[in-house]
């Protein structure tokens, strides 16, 4: 896994968050080992501190199980990977509608650029397939 | 707590190095001491060391004030060196092992081969990055509840800089150490440190943990000390 932080931002969320998206795009699957804290600790060289108040969030959403003895594993809660999209995609969705309403947009026009956005999007990626 | 500093000041001939400083140091931490030469950094190790005194206040580690027994207790690393330049690397393990009591030779073995530190080369023929990498290795295979160390990464080269870095954070036991850690600069250490103590002129001018700190500023440990001391 790599790991590229930004330092202004906390560190155990920038963890978690690197966690979190290989899970959603399937680098991680449900069942799959992951680093020991001390391993993760060495190779991502952050504060063991903060390895261990990631751990212990990821375990608490869900995201990981730890077996005694066995290692930490990715949860196989089935709704796991869905709702984990979803609350990536809510985020995403807050972020853009702050920056909207930044750029003083009204609901109309966003929605408008959305679905205007989607559609090239769509079409840029069937093109890309093509080739 | 592991260590208190109670209205220290520390006068040197000619120089005050420490100014009526109050510290407290929370246990399992790594705490990154900070500030420009002369701040004080190294007077501050040293008092905790149990290897100098304070002109006035009081020093606590383990609520006891340091000294010649505490030394079994506190591992410190000088920023100079203290190496044999006549022995091998492995002579100067062997040599070391014998005055502590928390050595832990098998860590010593695998720290020494993680630094690349061969054990038939001579003290004398190490490049100044390697006698860094000694150093931490001759400290870090002790189990001592507090871990000094004085610049360890300051004028070496960048891979032993790292290779430093990642061992502190293989062999650190938060559950039952923690580490103060001296330097001018944050190139390698960013996400290292827990806690963060900018000393300036002899006195603490910030002391907080790292993740507050970046809270607090909106940004990185890196950023922050440059605005602090421009």
């Amino acid at each position: 896994m790599h790991f590229e932080f930004d330092p202004a931002l906390p560190i155990y969320q920038q963890l978690i968050d690197t966690i979190k998206r290989a899970v959603v795009r399937g680098e991680l699957a449900p069942g799959d080992r992951i680093p020991s804290q001390r391993e993760l600790a060495q190779e991502a060289r952050v504060n063991p501190n903060t390895v261990q108040r990631a751990y212990r969030e990821m375990e608490q959403i869900g995201l990981v199980e730890t077996a005694r003895g066995m290692g930490t594993f990715i949860g196989r809660a089935p709704d796991l990977i869905p709702r984990l999209r979803r609350e990536m995609a809510e985020a995403a969705v807050r972020r853009f509608v702050q920056e909207m309403r930044a750029l003083g947009l009204d609901n109309a026009t966003a929605l408008e650029l959305v679905a205007a956005g989607l559609t090239s999007t769509a079409a840029d990626e069937s093109e890309g397939s093509c080739k | 707590m592991i260590a208190e500093l109670i209205n220290v000041s520390k006068q040197y001939p000619g120089a005050e190095a420490l100014r009526n400083l109050s510290l407290s140091i929370p246990k399992g931490q790594i705490v990154g001491l900070m500030g420009p030469n002369g701040a004080g950094k190294t007077t501050l190790l040293k008092l905790l060391a149990g290897l100098a005194r304070p002109t006035r206040g009081e020093v606590r580690v383990e609520g006891r004030t340091p000294d010649r027994l505490a030394k079994a207790r506190i591992a410190y690393a000088p920023d100079s060196d203290h190496l044999y330049p006549w022995m091998t690397v492995g002579e100067t393990l062997a040599f070391m092992r014998p005055f502590f009591a928390d050595w832990d030779q098998e860590r010593a073995a695998t720290l020494a081969e993680f630094m690349a530190l061969p054990a038939r080369q001579r003290v004398s023929q190490l490049s100044r990055g390697m006698r860094a990498r000694l150093r931490l290795v001759l400290t870090m295979a002790r189990s001592a509840p507090l871990i000094l160390l004085d610049e360890p990464l300051s004028g070496i080269d960048v891979p032993s800089r790292s290779r430093i870095v990642e061992a502190i954070l293989g062999q650190f036991q938060p559950e039952q150490q923690t580490l103060i850690l001296s330097t001018h600069d944050v190139m390698e250490t960013e996400a290292l440190f827990d806690r963060l103590i900018l000393l300036e002129a002899g006195q603490v001018k910030l002391d907080d943990t790292a993740d507050a700190l970046r809270n607090q500023y909106g940004k990185s440990v890196r950023d922050l000390l440059e605005e602090v001391y421009r």
